[in-house]
C-alpha cells in the first residue's frame, strides 16, 4: 500500500504544478509527472513477487514459465502509451514556441495582460 | 533475484524528491535537468519490475523529451518567477487532499496487494504466446498480435500529432507578420 501512496504522491506533485503554475514550461513538466505516475501505477498493478520477465528462454518448462512470470499485459498497453506521451510533449513543446514568437514571454498572466 | 522492500519504496522517495525539484525549482534548466532524472530513476524502477522492454524505450523516449524541451527554452527566457497564480488558491489543495485521500482508501479496499496480480487474462496470453504464436516474448506478442488494432491506433495518434507540429512550427506559408 506504501508504494501505491507514493505513486498517488508523484501524480498530486504533477497536477499541483498543471494547475497552479504560471510558466508554460512548468506545466508541461506537470504534464509529464503525471504520465510517469500513471505508467508506473499500471506497471505495479501487474507485478508479482519475485517475478520474472515475461520472456521465454530455451529450456524452461511452460508451467514454471507461467507460474513465474509478471502479468504481459499491462506492459503491452504501457509501451503503447509512453510513445504517446511524447508525442504530446512534442506538440506542446511546439505550441509554447509559437506563444513566445507571438507574445514574447512564456508567463501566462503576461500572455493575458498584453491581450487586452 | 530477490529485492528487497525497503529497495523500492528508496527508489520512489528519490522520483518524488526529484518531481519535487522539478515543479518547485526557480530555474527552468534545472527543473528540466531533475525531470530527466525521474525519467532514468523510473527506467531502472522498470527494469526491477520485470519489464525489460518498457526500461529501454522510457530511456530513449526521456532523452527525446528532455532535447525537445531544452530546444524549446534553449535561448528564451530561462527564469520562471516562483509565485504562482492566487485564482484557486486554498480551494485547490483542498481538492486535491480530498482526492489523495480518496485514493488512498480504494488503494487500501480495491487494488490487489503489492506483488500479488490479477493474472485472469495475463495467464492466458503467457500460454498461448509461446505454444501458438511461437514468440518468445510475450510483450511483443500481445503489441502485434493480439492487440494490434491498438497499435494501428497508436500510429494514427503519432501521425495527428507530427502534422500538428508541422503546422505549427512552419515558416513558409504563413500569412500574417
Amino acid at each position: 500500500m506504501i508504494i501505491y501512496m507514493c505513486i498517488a504522491i508523484m501524480f498530486f506533485v504533477g497536477l499541483y504544478g498543471m494547475m497552479v503554475k504560471k510558466n508554460i514550461i512548468k506545466m508541461i513538466i506537470g504534464v509529464n509527472i503525471i504520465g510517469y505516475a500513471v505508467n508506473l501505477f499500471f506497471i505495479v498493478l501487474g507485478y508479482r513477487k519475485n517475478g520474472i520477465a515475461p520472456i521465454m528462454v530455451p529450456g524452461m518448462e511452460i508451467k514454471d514459465f507461467v507460474q513465474k512470470a509478471v502479468n504481459p499485459l499491462p506492459q503491452a498497453l504501457v509501451l503503447t502509451s509512453i510513445v504517446i506521451d511524447l508525442s504530446i510533449i512534442c506538440f506542446l513543446a511546439s505550441l509554447s514556441i509559437r506563444i513566445y514568437e507571438k507574445y514574447g514571454s512564456f508567463d501566462f498572466e503576461k500572455i493575458r495582460r498584453l491581450k487586452g | 533475484m530477490e529485492i528487497d522492500f525497503g529497495f523500492h519504496v528508496f527508489l520512489l522517495f528519490m522520483m518524488i524528491i526529484g518531481s519535487f525539484v522539478a515543479v518547485f525549482s526557480k530555474k527552468l534548466i534545472s527543473s528540466l535537468v531533475s525531470l530527466g532524472t525521474v525519467g532514468m530513476l523510473l527506467s531502472i524502477y522498470f527494469l526491477i519490475l520485470g519489464a525489460p522492454d518498457i526500461a529501454i524505450t522510457q530511456l530513449v523516449v526521456e532523452v527525446l523529451t528532455l532535447i525537445i524541451l531544452l530546444s524549446a527554452i534553449i535561448d528564451r527566457d530561462v527564469t520562471a518567477d516562483m509565485t504562482s497564480s492566487k485564482v484557486y488558491g486554498f480551494l485547490l489543495i483542498f481538492i486535491l487532499i480530498i482526492s489523495f485521500l480518496t485514493f488512498l482508501s480504494y488503494s487500501y479496499f480495491i487494488f490487489p496487494e503489492f506483488g500479488k496480480a490479477n493474472m485472469r487474462v495475463g495467464e492466458k496470453y503467457l500460454y498461448l504466446a509461446p505454444e501458438k504464436l511461437k514468440s518468445a516474448n510475450c510483450v511483443t506478442a500481445i503489441v502485434l498480435d493480439f492487440r494490434g488494432y491498438d497499435t494501428i491506433g497508436e500510429a494514427t495518434v503519432i501521425f495527428t500529432a507530427i502534422i500538428g507540429v508541422m503546422v505549427l512550427v512552419r515558416k513558409k506559408g504563413r500569412k500574417d507578420e
